[in-house]
């Protein structure tokens, strides 16, 4: 018997994993507690949750581990600021305060937060730390359905590492290589992040989003100045154009004069043709670097199976082009790859390589669909409903599968309240938003008006596993969502000669395929593969769904609002409903209209929260 | 204590002894910026830190 709790904090996206014997039993990240978007303070609710869902208290827990190196990440601020000095002295008098009151005792720190949970725990001693990158790898190789696998973790910056290669063989895992800072893929994405006005650490997707609405105009200025790419895909960035070592924004002039303009300033500039042109190039060039390393490991390791983490493998349409590719044989993916799941890869990390102990079975993927975070019974969910005087009727789960089907059909936007929260920054059919994706005018509304984002921002359809093939160009699985493949041919729908002149944000007018709602204007699509094994309620819906369009996809959007983390509790959600236009909210079997709730219940809900 | 003992560990592993009189002079001098600064502003578009 032996638990390990596995803590991310501090940085963003603060976490709480714990495993029992090696198996996961619950993660969750603190934002969705908080209901501040990616909280990086201690993930104390967290901590709370995954205890209380293992019914256990933390002086059970045999060792708690953290997933990074302070110390060690001390080492590369001091060497950086020696580097670069003395430039990067504002930067540098922020930091040392922060680093000497706080943050260089991080032990200490944890050891007080943990404290709090439980007076009784003393043990200093079980308190452990993992490398931020032997923490991604972990999480992304442990869960995995490989014996043996390849991993390549990418993302902005760790301790020194900004990308790994490890190779993992069955309980073994081994950190073979490695690039350091500042040369980062991550954060070369992030600094066109900032540059064309979208938030760093937040942004990264709606410039992924962006990209399909411009033309790569600026790839050969990207590799002929800003990076010395090699053949093996390594690389490093020329940092005379880049800000992030020594100063506190990310670029600088040098690269404002090499793309001829400021950063975009988000609060007062609109988005132009010259941002989706900079989305554009940054996004083909960073799929070129992540092809090219996954050849040079695929031809230097002869392995089939390849496995990825790190705040990159988020970028599912490179991940879609690694795949498309046939570089490697299978491709698993962390759907927590950020640093959030960190936490669950230092627990894991820790019980395989630290206690040498075996994977049970190491051909499943073990994350249980990424479902592994809180849940509310039937009578929790009538109970607060009643509470907070909301009218509801309680249906069987097959009435509550074929109303809502039948709703969806009828262009209603759903709020999909079921099960466990998913861990990871998608929502993959418990805590959803759905809709007809089959519908012209779903996206428009949706982002306007149920959203309040971007009206150029893309969604994801679900699909049934066995019917993907039929509507996209993938075979493969993509549990998790992230992976990009076009839409079959035989679905889209040909441009007219007058259409094909449009370019920018008119493209979204354009009916592009069967489903436009999920269709990208590019005609590609962010995928989710359903299960029946892993959210059996979900499949039936859309199951259902198909009988009565012939159609068996649906769109899934996080339940959430632009700038709000993913609703977490059955109160979350019917303040989400009441502060959107969604028409009906379904929780575990209650089921919710709008026209018949309490008018006085409706809430100022779009101001509530920052914008991102 | 515990926390000298484990820096040790660390300088012992690492061997970048250049950086503990860097250290040691933050440590001294850093106390009064610490002790003068009221909160911590985390820095405004991005940190390494």
């Amino acid at each position: 018997m032996s638990y390990i709790l596995g803590i991310s904090a501090f940085y963003h996206d603060s976490a709480a994993a714990i495993i029992h014997n090696g198996n996961i039993i619950a993660a969750a990240q603190e934002e969705r507690f908080s209901r501040k978007k990616h909280d990086s303070g201690f993930p104390k609710n967290a901590v709370n949750f995954v205890l209380d869902f293992a019914k256990i208290s933390l002086s059970e827990v045999d060792h708690i581990v953290f997933y990074e190196k302070p110390f060690l990440k001390f080492e590369r601020l001091l060497e950086t600021y020696v580097a670069f000095a003395p430039k990067g002295f504002a930067s540098f008098s922020k930091a040392m305060p922060i680093w000497l009151r706080e943050k260089l005792f991080q032990k200490k720190m944890i050891m007080d937060y943990l404290k709090d949970h439980d007076k009784n725990f003393k043990d200093e001693n079980k308190i452990l730390f993992s490398e931020h990158h032997l923490s991604h790898a972990a999480s992304a190789f442990y869960p995995s359905p490989f014996e043996k696998a390849v991993i390549l973790t990418a993302d902005g910056v760790g301790e020194w590492a900004t990308t790994t290669v490890a190779i993992g063989d069955k309980n073994k895992l081994e950190i073979k290589k490695e690039l350091h800072f500042p040369h980062s893929l991550g954060l070369l994405y992030s600094a066109f992040t900032y540059y064309t006005g979208f938030k760093v650490n937040s942004g990264e997707y709606k410039l992924m989003g962006l990209a399909p609405y411009g033309k790569p105009k600026y790839i050969e200025q990207i590799l002929n100045n800003l990076i010395d790419l090699k053949e093996d895909g390594t690389f490093m960035l020329d940092q005379q154009y880049f800000n992030y070592s020594t100063g506190l924004t990310m670029t600088n002039h040098h690269f404002d004069k090499l793309f001829g303009q400021p950063p975009r300033k988000p609060d007062t500039e609109r988005i132009t043709q010259f941002h989706m042109d900079i989305a554009s190039s940054i996004q083909k060039v960073t799929e070129k670097i992540m092809l090219m390393l996954a050849k040079s490991l695929s031809e230097e390791y002869n392995m089939p199976n390849l496995c990825l983490a790190g705040g990159v493998a988020l970028n599912c349409v490179a991940n879609g082009k690694i795949l498309k590719e046939k570089i490697f044989e299978n491709i698993w993916v962390q759907p927590a790859a950020g640093d959030a799941g960190g936490s669950l890869g230092a627990a894991l990390a820790y019980w395989h390589i630290d206690l040498n102990k075996d994977r049970f079975n190491s051909t499943k993927d073990s994350m249980q669909g990424s479902y592994l975070g809180s849940h509310f019974s039937d009578d929790e969910i009538k109970t607060t409903l009643n509470e907070i005087g909301a009218e509801f009727t309680e249906m069987s789960e097959d009435e509550i599968i074929e109303k809502t089907a039948n709703e969806i059909s009828n262009e209603k936007a759903i709020g999909w309240f079921q099960g466990r929260m998913e861990f990871g920054p998608r929502a993959l059919g418990n805590r959803s938003i759905l809709g007809d994706p089959r519908s012209d005018k779903m996206q428009k509304n949706l982002n306007l008006k149920v959203k309040f984002r971007e009206s150029f921002r893309p969604f994801a359809p679900s699909v049934l596993k066995e019917e993907v093939s039929d509507w996209f160009e993938l075979s493969a699985d993509s549990p998790y969502m992230l992976f990009v493949a076009d839409i079959k041919k035989e679905k889209t729908q040909e441009m007219s000669d007058d259409e094909k002149k449009l370019f920018g944000i008119d493209l979204l007018n354009i009916k592009r395929s069967e489903i436009p709602a999920v269709t990208h204007v590019d005609y590609s699509a962010r995928i989710q593969t359903v299960y029946k094994e892993t959210n059996n309620k979900y499949y039936k819906l859309i199951k259902k769904f198909k009988e009565i369009t012939n159609c068996p996809v649906l769109i899934n959007t996080s339940f959430n609002i632009r700038g709000e983390p993913i609703v977490n509790t059955p109160k979350d959600a019917f303040n989400c409903f009441m502060g959107t236009e969604l028409d009906i909210l379904v929780i575990g079997n209650c089921y919710l209209e709008k026209n018949k709730q309490n008018i006085n219940l409706k809430k100022d809900y779009k101001n509530k929260f920052e914008l991102d | 204590m515990s926390f000298l003992i484990e820096f040790y560990k660390f300088m012992m592993a690492r061997k970048k002894f250049w950086l503990l009189p860097i250290l040691i002079f933050l440590l001294i001098f850093g106390g009064f910026v610490v002790v003068t600064q009221g909160t911590a502003v985390a820095p405004f578009i991005y940190t390494i830190f």
